[in-house]
């Protein structure tokens, strides 16, 4: 049997009937056709599913469809504006923080809560707030720098070098 | 991997859920934050006919102390423990727990409650529960009962909240005098089920004995285990050297660990007597610090 549900995705109101066992993750992908939103391990471990609901970074491939009716989702989709791309996106661009790409919608996702709850973060706290998300081709040095990148333009600091470091 | 097939209720106060679980018996199952139940059941491990989701309730989730007992409503999420003050302050053995349980997006959805009613002996909670002495608090149709944290895990997934009841609230007593509490786990990579993990609480008196000592295991028996020899070993004691090295191989003996793919039994003990040692001196420290 159908649940009737509506949730606001990215600004926007949307209905949509699900079967109770509808997991989150493929009601975005498959009935919103936002596939910003990767399905990686499927098991809770990779973060690739990661999307905001009411500003909380989660995994939607454990969350029920139903159980996000009445919330408000934000996707990668959601990030840019009129006005240009978010800071962490500029952050990934500028850092080299991706590489094939498959995890950075979830490590962006993920890095605006992080940022929201800590503007400043040390390398430390960055390493263990991106801790549920996995990158198996860039590595994370580039990720952390673009995330103190966006930090930076978010706080209004100084920008800091987005030059490569060579490790001798 | 889909969930096969259920049934939903979103109910929006305590009384309405209590009545759908007393009229689904054994086919339903409560979800808290899901973040255990929902694996299982894409899994098919699990494949409950009827969910009953306790999200859309109000009141479930807190954090207070009152009359000398930490109280935490069953709801309350992992990240909700990090931030709390009263937690920060007094049982900064939470905050190590949380860091070693799942990942920051499991813990903004992960319960307290779930983590101790899922009645999984991997979980973290039950043994940080055994260590700090708490009581849970369960309520039914009939009303609220407390059971104590020893007569709480039956065995695997079998705990003591029975068909149509829920585990509303977990009570932590803060101890008088000075006391300290620790936890670790040793796990493969982050969000892995611990290859061993030590809770332990100790009180000391004005001198300096120690009056109480908790000490919880985690996934080494089939049940959250009390490591009660290694706990008189240090009572009445100035927790020395000695006393700790001697609590530390009891809590290697008495554990039951079993081989699997994080390590076969004779590692595992070894895990489990490394951490009881630095788990008591960690304690140790915050107690006199």
């Amino acid at each position: 049997m159908k649940t009737p549900i509506t949730l606001k995705i990215n600004g926007e109101e949307h209905s949509f009937e699900v079967e109770p066992r509808t997991l989150l993750v493929h009601l975005i992908r498959e009935q919103a056709n936002m596939t910003g939103t990767h399905i990686g391990c499927d098991t809770s471990s990779c973060g690739a599913c990661t999307l905001l609901i009411d500003g909380k970074s989660a995994k939607s491939c454990t969350i029920l469809a139903v159980q996000a009716n009445g919330k408000e989702i934000t996707t990668v989709e959601g990030l840019a504006t009129a006005e240009g791309v978010h800071p962490i996106q500029e952050g990934f661009k500028e850092n080299h923080g991706l590489h094939c790409g498959f995890c950075t919608p979830g490590m962006m996702l993920r890095a605006i809560e992080l940022l929201e709850k800590n503007p400043d973060p040390t390398e430390e706290e960055i390493r263990w707030g991106i801790s549920g998300n996995l990158c198996r081709c860039t590595g994370y040095n580039n990720i952390v720098k673009a995330i103190q990148y966006a930090g930076a333009k978010m706080r209004g600091d100084e920008l800091p070098s987005t030059e490569p470091v060579f490790v001798e | 991997m889909i969930p096969s097939s259920f049934s939903y209720t979103a109910p929006s106060t305590l009384d309405e859920a209590l009545k759908v679980l007393n009229e689904l018996g054994d086919e339903a199952k409560i979800l808290a934050g899901g973040h255990s139940l929902i694996p299982m059941m894409k899994l098919r491990f699990a494949e409950p006919e009827h969910l009953v989701d306790l999200n859309n309730i109000p009141g479930l989730s807190y954090i207070n102390i009152e009359d000398g007992t930490l109280n935490i409503g069953a709801m309350t999420r992992e990240s909700e423990m990090e931030e709390s003050g009263d937690v920060q302050q007094h049982f900064p053995i939470f905050l190590d727990a949380a860091k070693l349980i799942a990942d920051p997006q499991v813990r903004n959805f992960g319960t307290i409650g779930g983590n101790i009613a899922h009645g999984d002996a991997a979980n973290d909670h039950p043994a940080v529960m055994i260590a700090l002495g708490a009581e849970v608090e369960i309520t039914g149709t009939g009303g609220k009962r407390t059971v104590g944290i020893d007569d709480f895990f039956y065995g695997f997934y079998a705990t003591a909240v029975e068909d149509g009841e829920i585990l509303t609230e977990i009570r932590v007593p803060v101890p008088s005098g000075k006391f300290g509490n620790a936890y670790h786990k040793t796990e493969r990579k982050v969000g892995d089920y611990a290859t061993g993990g030590v809770a332990v609480q100790i009180e000391l008196d004005d001198s300096g004995t120690c009056t109480r000592a908790g000490i919880g295991l985690t996934n080494v028996n089939p049940t959250p285990l009390r490591a009660t020899r290694s706990e008189e070993a240090l009572v009445g004691t100035k927790v020395t050297a000695a006393e700790i090295e001697a609590a530390g191989q009891m809590a290697a003996e008495d554990c039951n660990p079993s081989d699997d793919l994080r390590g076969d039994a004779d590692y595992k003990r070894r895990v489990i007597k490394a951490l009881t040692k630095r788990m008591i001196t960690k304690a140790l420290e915050r107690a006199n610090s």
